[in-house]
């Protein structure tokens, strides 16, 4: 008897655990699945039909935000600016970390700290001040401009990373590396790189998001339509058609949906990033 | 003449070492260091992004501290903030503790829950804008929320949800939390896994309950854990900005400013770059005051 209330209770316990589990699963994933659904429906459907799957999937939304919405454009620009960003600061911040972590000078630690303090202290209006400098540089409305910007965002934080990773580095990998005859940037390259492939990953995926993903800088700096990113190109048409749901959620999809599947790609590294505590300095 | 050899020899080693860090450096200096510099400079100067500039002293500063429009938006960022610190991040341990255990399809959970938190805010806002739509069309509510509510007997609850000032605020401390907990979710189940599964044996063989256990052995040794959540969850809150813009579209109303978007349309509207800067300043200054608080106060809460 006793056993029994044990075990009916457990299961109670058990159930109630994934009702609370499963609706807070579904509205993560409901608002998701309603822009998808919109995103297939025409501007006569979107508020008539009510039914939960749509009885006719109409692709042309994805057609027209391609070409009349410029997202071809947009979408070309953030894929260039993500890969440019995020090569840019997993080499210069990995060059830097290899320095500060198995390299002498004078320095040194001041240099570290620095970086350090950067992550710690945040900045929230020194966009303001970063878009006078752009300015006088001649660096508004140009790719290079913005690239830069970014790459100095992610510096601090895959610098970190990297050192962490380069001072458990065993030192008998670089000395048979010198023997070799492989010079400084060849060890770095050849041995330093392999062996924080998994550092190396965390970089790219938390990088990539938050440039995919960001939005203030390129409202600031690029002003061109040519020029502009994903986010900032949705709310431009967003302004512009305010009224056409299917057309922006088409939209909103081709911007989301690269992310989800890199993230589904990656999400064992993004357990992990976080759970070391590492992006957290 | 051999030391001469040797100091060139030391002078090259550490100069070609120093040359590893020099990119990283130099785009650091210019893009981190000299903003920051410039902001402070800025932040004494009328300056209409061009043209003269006019040393004013604290002028800016003295401005600011009587502009209501700047501390509501604070205030405004605080109850944003505030609704993260609880609901959010409660809702992210409650989750935690319930996928700490042994269940079916944890992996599952673990992958949705941070679905919301890889999506921009631009996606997430203007989802949520199209859902919390409060028009209606030929008798049918448009948006999503209020037709479910018609449609399951709550017609008094239909609402305007971001168009009434005294729903807005909540409506988008809401809207952030759900982009936000998967964050906190995710640490605190690394935190979760991390404690010694003997420590929950030795207290049941104590004959503590589940409620002693979990105030005795889960809530301390997650104590440094919660410290990081809260940091972020303040920092990440008082930020919201995009979120903003894409729910409560570019036409932004005074009761949903943030100080962020203060700034901005400080610079952008009214071309009033010297008093953006200042107001930067004081933001900075009111977020390190708080982390630096917060982490005071949570040594304080180890040490007994």
């Amino acid at each position: 008897m006793k056993t029994n209330r044990y075990v009916l209770w457990g299961m109670t316990r058990s159930t109630l655990i994934h009702v609370f589990l499963i609706s807070i699963a579904l509205t993560c994933l409901f608002p998701i699945f309603w822009m998808l659904r919109c995103s297939f429906m025409t501007n006569e459907t979107v508020f008539v039909d009510q039914s939960i799957i749509p009885h006719h999937l109409n692709f042309g939304n994805f057609a027209i935000a391609w070409t009349k919405g410029n997202f071809a454009i947009y979408f070309f620009n953030s894929v260039i600016y993500t890969v440019c960003v995020v090569t840019g600061i997993v080499l210069i911040s990995s060059l830097a970390a290899y320095s500060l972590s198995r390299l002498k000078f004078p320095g040194k630690n001041i240099i570290f700290y620095m970086f350090v303090a950067a992550m710690m202290i945040p900045l929230p209006g020194s966009f303001v001040a970063l878009f006078v400098l752009m300015t006088k540089l001649h660096l508004v409305n140009t790719r290079l401009g913005y690239v830069l910007c970014m790459i100095n965002v992610g510096l601090s934080m895959s610098i970190l990373l990297f050192k962490t990773f380069f001072d458990k580095m065993p030192h008998e990998l670089e000395d048979a590396a010198r023997i070799d005859g492989c010079g400084k940037i060849g060890i770095w390259w050849n041995m330093a790189m392999p062996f924080a492939r998994p550092a190396i990953a965390v970089v790219v995926i938390f990088n990539s998001l938050n440039v995919w993903n960001e939005y203030i800088l390129a409202t600031l700096l690029l002003g061109d339509s040519k020029l502009m990113p994903l986010q900032r190109g949705i709310m431009v048409f967003q302004g512009a058609n305010s009224t056409d749901y299917p057309v922006l959620m088409a939209g909103l999809t081709m911007a989301a949906i690269p992310i989800i599947m890199v993230y589904l790609a990656m999400q064992k590294h993004i357990v992990k990033g976080l759970s070391s505590g590492e992006v957290l300095g | 003449m051999d030391q001469k050899v040797k100091d060139a020899a030391v002078f090259k080693e550490n100069l070609q070492n120093f040359l590893f860090v020099f990119p990283a450096l130099s785009i650091f200096c210019i893009f981190y260091i000299y903003p920051f510099y410039k902001m402070i400079h800025l932040s004494f100067y009328d300056w209409r992004g061009i043209g003269p500039m006019h040393f004013i002293g604290l002028s800016n500063y003295k401005e600011l501290m009587g502009d209501h429009l700047w501390w509501d938006s604070i205030w405004h960022a605080g109850y944003i903030t505030l609704i993260a610190l609880t609901f959010q991040n409660a809702l992210a341990f409650a989750l935690a503790l319930a996928c700490d255990q042994e269940i079916r399809m944890k992996r599952f959970y673990r992958v949705v829950f941070f679905i919301p938190p890889v999506l921009s805010e631009v996606v997430v806002g203007l989802v949520w804008n199209w859902i919390l739509n409060p028009e209606m069309q030929n008798g049918v509510h448009i948006g999503l929320l209020n037709h479910f509510l018609f449609i399951t007997g709550f017609p008094q609850l239909v609402h305007n949800w971001l168009g009434d000032p005294r729903t807005a605020l909540t409506t988008i401390a809401i809207v952030n939390s759900w982009k936000g907990f998967g964050w906190g979710f995710i640490i605190f189940l690394a935190g979760l896994q991390t404690i010694d599964k003997q420590l929950y044996e030795a207290a049941r063989v104590d004959g503590a309950g589940r409620w002693k256990t979990f105030m005795n052995v889960t809530i301390p040794m997650m104590l440094p854990v919660i410290l990081v959540v809260v940091i972020l969850t303040i920092l990440g809150s008082m930020q919201v900005f995009v979120l903003i813009i894409a729910m409560v579209n570019e036409g932004l109303v005074h009761h949903t400013d943030v100080p962020v978007t203060r700034i901005f349309s400080a610079m952008q509207n009214t071309d009033r770059f010297g008093y953006a800067c200042a107001e930067a300043v004081i933001f900075g200054l009111v977020l390190i005051s708080i982390s630096f608080i917060s982490k005071k106060l949570s040594d304080k809460a180890k040490q007994v």
